[in-house]
């Protein structure tokens, strides 16, 4: 058997994976915890796992992030 | 699946408590405040299309009014549903969160406007850059392509082929496949993700990859 990286983390679901809505309605809440430092992956695991499959929630992310941080600058 | 959404809120943060005490008020206090919310949003929306404009194509003057659309779209929204903030960040933030989502929605709608695939073509010719394989060990991975390509055509539901093909292997962003199939980004995240379980489910038990499905992230 060969070792696939890019298809085999493609195609691996996280069964704790909350989905778009959920990350979505509670990503300001998740990103000022990261921005704080907090334990955000612990707290909302299900959201983590979500934001590492989803390219647009984790975008959304990234985004929000840096607008916070832009923010407190 | 977990619900890990607070069902209580926490308490307000002095400036956040001045937002919605001010944006709930009459005359011209809100209207300040509603043109200083307005700007931060702006600043948001602009800072987010410079990060995203490299790889969405979009440069100069449509980028800017891509920004200042969606900072006007955010402000409505958020003046619509004031009373949906729970306390459990900080006021401006749940607000820029409305600009960063606006930005995201205006971008798939630009991609339809220079489509670069139409929805329904099958690039199968796309899969090895997608998942980076190695022309050296082409002769392996065509077999891997083929039975990949097997189970997309005999396991999916319509539904599911169709997300699947649009998304990895037509590079259509899942936010403008949403807008052109009339849905919502999480109803197409989870056909995708019901996908993407079943293709892996097969190419395993075809010995095509590892089963190692203790492994979480």
């Amino acid at each position: 058997m060969n070792d696939w990286p890019a298809l085999d983390d493609f195609l691996r679901t996280d069964p704790r994976d909350v989905g778009c809505a959920q990350a979505m309605e509670m990503l300001h809440v998740y990103v000022e915890l990261v921005a704080a430092g907090g334990p955000a992956e612990q707290r909302y695991p299900g959201i983590a796992a979500h934001l590492r499959a989803c390219g647009p929630c984790g975008e959304d992310f990234e985004g929000l992030l840096a607008a916070v941080r832009g923010e407190a600058d | 699946m977990v619900n890990e959404t607070p069902v209580t809120a926490a308490g307000l943060d002095p400036e956040s408590a001045w937002w919605l005490g001010v944006l709930a008020e009459t005359g011209p206090r809100r209207e300040a405040a509603l043109a200083r919310l307005h700007e931060l949003l702006v600043r948001v929306a602009r800072a987010e299309v410079a990060r995203r404009g490299p790889r969405v194509r979009i440069t100069g003057p449509e980028l800017d009014d891509l920004a200042c659309q969606a900072a006007a779209d955010a402000l409505m929204a958020i003046t619509g549903k004031l009373g949906q903030f729970r306390g459990e960040s900080r006021f401006t933030t749940w607000a820029c969160k409305f600009a960063i989502f606006e930005v995201s929605a205006k971008l798939g709608r630009h991609f339809w406007r220079h489509p670069a695939v139409p929805l329904d073509a099958e690039d199968w010719d796309r899969l090895p850059d997608r998942f980076g394989f190695d022309p050296a060990q082409e002769a392996e991975w065509r077999d891997l392509a083929a039975a990949l390509r097997r189970a997309v055509d005999e396991e999916l539901t319509a539904r599911q082929r169709q997300v699947f093909v649009a998304i990895v292997l037509n590079g259509v962003p899942l936010d403008a496949l949403v807008l052109e199939l009339g849905s919502n980004r999480n109803a197409i995240y989870k056909v995708l993700f019901d996908a993407r379980r079943k293709l892996r489910s097969v190419l395993v038990a075809n010995g095509y990859l590892r089963d190692d499905s203790s492994r979480n992230s």
